[in-house]
């Protein structure tokens, strides 16, 4: 294991803690606003410069320089790889441009010393490679959304039921998991119980119903920032991935593709544009599940793009749809909104990072979609054929919302609904990376590719550490 | 000494290069918020169109000049990692040429005619960056050397065309249609994904030059067997369908009309109506293998062509009417691919490209020139009539006009017998899981029609 050249992933785990105890202590909310953006911009600094220097010092896996941390947590805390390089920034930057995005009328509402924190426990997450470390964090990651229901007087009840059980199974798997490889038994069920814990956490269809109830009862922006960078699916990379025996997966690939194309038609006719988006995100979330449970090199090659993508591309479009409501307030998409004329920025954002939600050519999520597609038919003929269709079904989506919400007669309203610099900026820079990402898309995918080789080789290493009984077991 | 194949693949980057730095250049100014003027706008897309042009009519006088019929031009891989190769690679054939130019020709003729026809609309801008889609779509659909490349160009020919059929998005009517045109080109766009991967997994091949080998367009054999030509040969025609607005999916042409005139002019009745028909051209040799294949191109095809006949006569507006008499011409010329009459298909489809994109930019100035023509004559010009008419009982004649009328009935049968079940079916799971929800926290969701909608932030203030 090769070392970085400087702490940088210490420094964006330790940057956002810092901010979190400097903004706590503030009493203005616009001040507050400030410091969290500037914490927020050197994590995400931090965190960009982890991944462009080990993916310069083209090593397998790197530790932070000096390992500050090893007496405390020993080698495997904090790491990077081929999995979490690009996970790291991704994280940073979806906190980073959420904070930007925020609008004055929301400032006094947005929780910044907690987001603050809690973008430190993800970050901690996505740079732990110990299994234990990764389980725990993930449970903590659970509390942000929680504070802030219980903090807003708002019911959190479905959000506590679902994320008890994901803890609770994630917690009982890991310690059956650890029993396992000592004495050889166990082994299904400890796989089964981190599996559906992860599928629980990525929403992936019976066990999903908690996404939309998060995004009608929170503030749009914690539940975007805890639902967009897939923690689910790095858990099941991690945890589940590397010890699950072949008909699992498979049968947890076809489950998830079933559950991308239920949740892509729920997605169709919902009314109201959070339930629009949750939907969405939950439709697209199984999708990347399925990839990322597809195990040929290109299938977890495209899971891994499609994640990345769909986490970028959904992240502008929650950005959108929240500055929206900022000037609009729920949005009803029963009838036509007639907001194109008020905000043609926001129109073009909506349309170019929803395109790229469903693997439009020319945009982030095109080759990544390809490659998945591919795999999933190689692997399952006939049910493979379903991603088509959700994401067919995705597509209508997509361009139903954009029509219901800008198309219609002209909206009247005395206040201007004009995208503002800092929504412009975010915009822009979601804009770039997914067109950029889309045209030149070779350096992410040769990446993720790697990445794929990496997780293939763990399990190889895993299953040649296992004797056959217990695999049959 | 010239280099033939460097000056090819130089005129061959230029004819697709072109259209991209165009989008290029009216996408960045579009996002950055700073529009270029209608003037810049105007000669960049004249510049655009004129260079593919000339350029693709330079690789047509090199080819005929040393006598080739088919120039790949392999662009190298776009990703390339193990296992998998999305290469970019172009070819300039028999088919392709014709197309390419036919493109440019209505593209350049379309752009000079919007200019003055939306002088000052407000969505100028909007128009002009859509239609720099279209032209990248099209170029790149005719050029394509493999499946994944066309499936590209048509995706972005698709989304274009929907976007411009609901180019005046202040009315609800135009937001509709453009919403139906999608829904439909969606599922053409699936089915030509799907048959893609299908092709990949049976032939191991994209790339049209491996898996149509042994000879040049419209000569070649492909490298499946019949009954696997069969069902990618479906997948291919459904694809093909949607995007021709064949039966039964014809309902989409006629509510494609609501776009600006220009738009209708060039996609909907000259270059996207036809993209399916290049599909089946494109794929011929696929369809050469399997008689069963064949039998339904040629029926679908005759199908279309009574039914647009038949509709299009009783049309009351010229745009619709007209959408029709292409549709008509449509359904022939997939007949005669289903027939094998590759070049006769080619030869109609830029005829009737070409007359239709004139009889369409005439469409606004119509009364003019029937006044004109009353003027020139006198009178009103005789109806000729209908030769049949009198052996067909007036209440057949009477039920016919109905059916017209009503287009069929297509639409009313995709909606209530396969849309309407559909949507039924996933209102009932969403309605249980909200039953589930509040079975839960006894509370109703934001969105239920029980709760108070919520206030206006910004209005209430």
């Amino acid at each position: 294991m090769s070392d970085l050249h400087f702490p940088w992933i210490e420094g964006a785990i330790f940057c956002p803690l810092i901010g979190a105890a400097c903004v706590a202590g503030l009493r203005d909310s616009h001040l507050a606003r400030k410091w969290c953006l500037f914490f927020s911009g050197v994590t995400l600094f931090c965190a960009a410069s982890a991944c462009l220097d080990f993916q310069l010092s083209q090593a397998t896996e790197a530790n932070d320089r000096w390992h500050l941390l090893a007496p405390f947590f020993g080698r495997e805390f904090p790491v990077i790889d081929q999995v979490s390089a690009p996970l790291l920034p991704l994280v940073a930057l979806l906190y980073f441009l959420t904070r930007v995005a925020t609008v004055r009328a929301k400032v006094e509402r947005f929780p910044f010393a907690l987001s603050l924190l809690f973008e430190a426990i993800a970050l901690a997450t996505y740079s732990c490679k110990n299994s234990w470390g990764i389980v725990m964090l993930l449970a903590a990651g659970t509390l942000l959304p929680w504070l802030e229901l219980r903090a807003r007087g708002r019911m959190a009840r479905v959000y506590s039921i679902y994320m008890a059980l994901f803890v609770g199974l994630m917690f009982a798997g890991q310690y059956y998991a650890d029993l396992a490889q000592q004495t050889s038994a166990h082994a299904v069920s400890a796989v089964v119980m981190l599996a559906v814990a992860m599928l629980i956490r990525s929403g992936i269809a019976p066990f999903h119903s908690w996404v939309p109830d998060l995004f009608d009862r929170a503030t749009f922006g914690t539940a975007l920032l805890y639902v967009t960078p897939m923690a689910g699916a790095y858990g099941l990379v991690r945890l589940v991935v590397p010890i699950s025996p072949d008909w699992l997966l498979n049968g947890l690939a076809l489950f998830a593709i079933v559950a991308a194309l239920y949740t892509s038609a729920v997605a169709l006719i919902q009314r109201e544009g959070r339930r629009f988006f949750s939907y969405l995100f939950l439709s697209n979330g199984a999708i990347v599940v399925a990839g990322l449970l597809n195990m040929s090199h290109h299938g977890l090659t495209g899971g891994l793009c499609v994640w990345l993508s769909v986490a970028i591309s959904l992240g502008g479009l929650g950005l959108t749809l929240r500055a929206m409501e900022a000037r609009r307030g729920s949005l009803s998409m029963q009838s036509f909104q007639g907001l194109y004329n008020h905000t043609p920025n926001l129109a073009m954002c909506f349309g170019l990072t929803a395109l790229a939600s469903v693997g439009f050519p020319g945009t982030f999520g095109f080759v990544g979609t390809e490659l998945l597609v591919d795999a999933t038919v190689e692997s399952h003929p006939y049910v493979g054929i379903i991603v088509v269709v959700a994401a067919a079904l995705n597509g209508i989506t997509v361009v139903q919302a954009f029509f219901r919400l800008f198309g219609g007669a002209p909206y009247l309203t005395s206040v201007s609904f004009q995208i503002r610099t800092r929504e412009r900026y975010a915009v822009l820079v979601l804009a770039a990376v997914v067109i950029i990402g889309g045209v030149f898309p070779q350096p992410i995918v040769a990446s993720r590719s790697r990445a794929a080789e990496e997780i293939l080789k763990q399990r190889r290493a895993s299953d040649a550490t296992k004797s056959p009984d217990a695999v049959n077991e | 000494m010239f280099d033939n194949q460097l000056l090819i693949k130089v005129c061959g980057l230029a004819v697709v290069g072109a259209p991209f730095l165009l989008l290029c250049t009216l996408g960045v100014r579009t996002l950055i918020g700073r529009p270029l003027s209608e003037r810049t706008i105007t000669r960049s897309v004249h510049i655009a169109v004129l260079t593919g042009l000339v350029a693709s009519l330079l690789v047509l006088a090199i080819m005929l000049s040393t006598g080739t019929r088919h120039v790949p031009i392999d662009l190298g891989s776009w990703v390339s990692i193990p296992h998998y190769h999305f290469a970019v690679k172009l070819i300039f054939d028999r088919l392709s040429v014709p197309f390419v130019i036919l493109s440019f020709v209505l593209c350049g003729t379309i752009s000079a005619f919007a200019s003055r026809y939306l002088h000052r609309e407000r969505g100028f801008n909007r128009f002009h960056v859509l239609y720099s889609f279209f032209v990248l779509g099209m170029v790149t659909a005719s050029l394509a050397g493999t499946i994944e490349t066309l499936f590209a160009g048509w995706e972005l020919v698709g989304l274009s065309s929907a976007l411009l059929v609901a180019f005046h998005l202040e009315r609800a009517a135009p937001v509709r249609n453009g919403l139906r045109v999608w829904i439909v080109y969606r599922i053409s766009d699936a089915a030509l994904l799907i048959a893609a991967v299908v092709m990949h997994h049976l032939a191991s091949e994209g790339d049209f030059d491996k898996l149509l080998m042994n000879g040049d367009w419209p000569d070649g054999q492909a490298l499946l067997t019949e009954s696997q030509a069969l069902a990618v040969g479906l997948l291919l025609l459904i694809a093909a369908a949607g995007k021709s607005a064949l039966v039964p999916f014809s309902g989409w042409l006629p509510r494609a009309m609501e776009g600006p005139t220009p738009s209708s002019a060039v996609f909907y009745g000259a270059l996207s109506v036809h993209l399916g028909a290049f599909l089946l051209l494109r794929v011929g040799p696929l369809i050469d293998l399997s008689l069963t294949l064949q039998a339904i191109i040629v029926a679908l095809g005759l199908l279309t062509m009574c039914y647009a006949a038949l509709v299009g006569r009783v049309q009351t507006d010229i745009k619709t009417a007209l959408s029709y008499a292409s549709l008509t011409q449509v359904g022939i010329i997939v007949a005669e691919i289903g027939l094998g009459f590759r070049y006769i298909a080619l030869i109609h489809i830029l005829g009737n490209a070409c007359l239709r994109t004139l009889q369409f930019v005439r469409a606004p100035s119509l009364l003019i020139d029937y006044h004109m023509l009353e003027n020139a004559i006198g009178t009103r010009p005789a109806q000729a009539p209908v030769p049949w008419g009198q052996m067909i009982p007036k209440k057949t004649l009477m039920w016919l006009y109905q059916l017209g009328l009503e287009r069929g009935y297509l639409d009313a049968w995709l909606d209530n017998g396969l849309a309407g079940p559909f949507v039924d079916a996933i209102q009932r799971c969403d309605k249980l899981e909200r039953r589930w929800i509040h079975f839960i926290c006894r509370r109703s969701s934001r969105d239920d029609p029980a709760v108070e909608p919520a206030l206006m932030p910004m209005e209430s203030l």
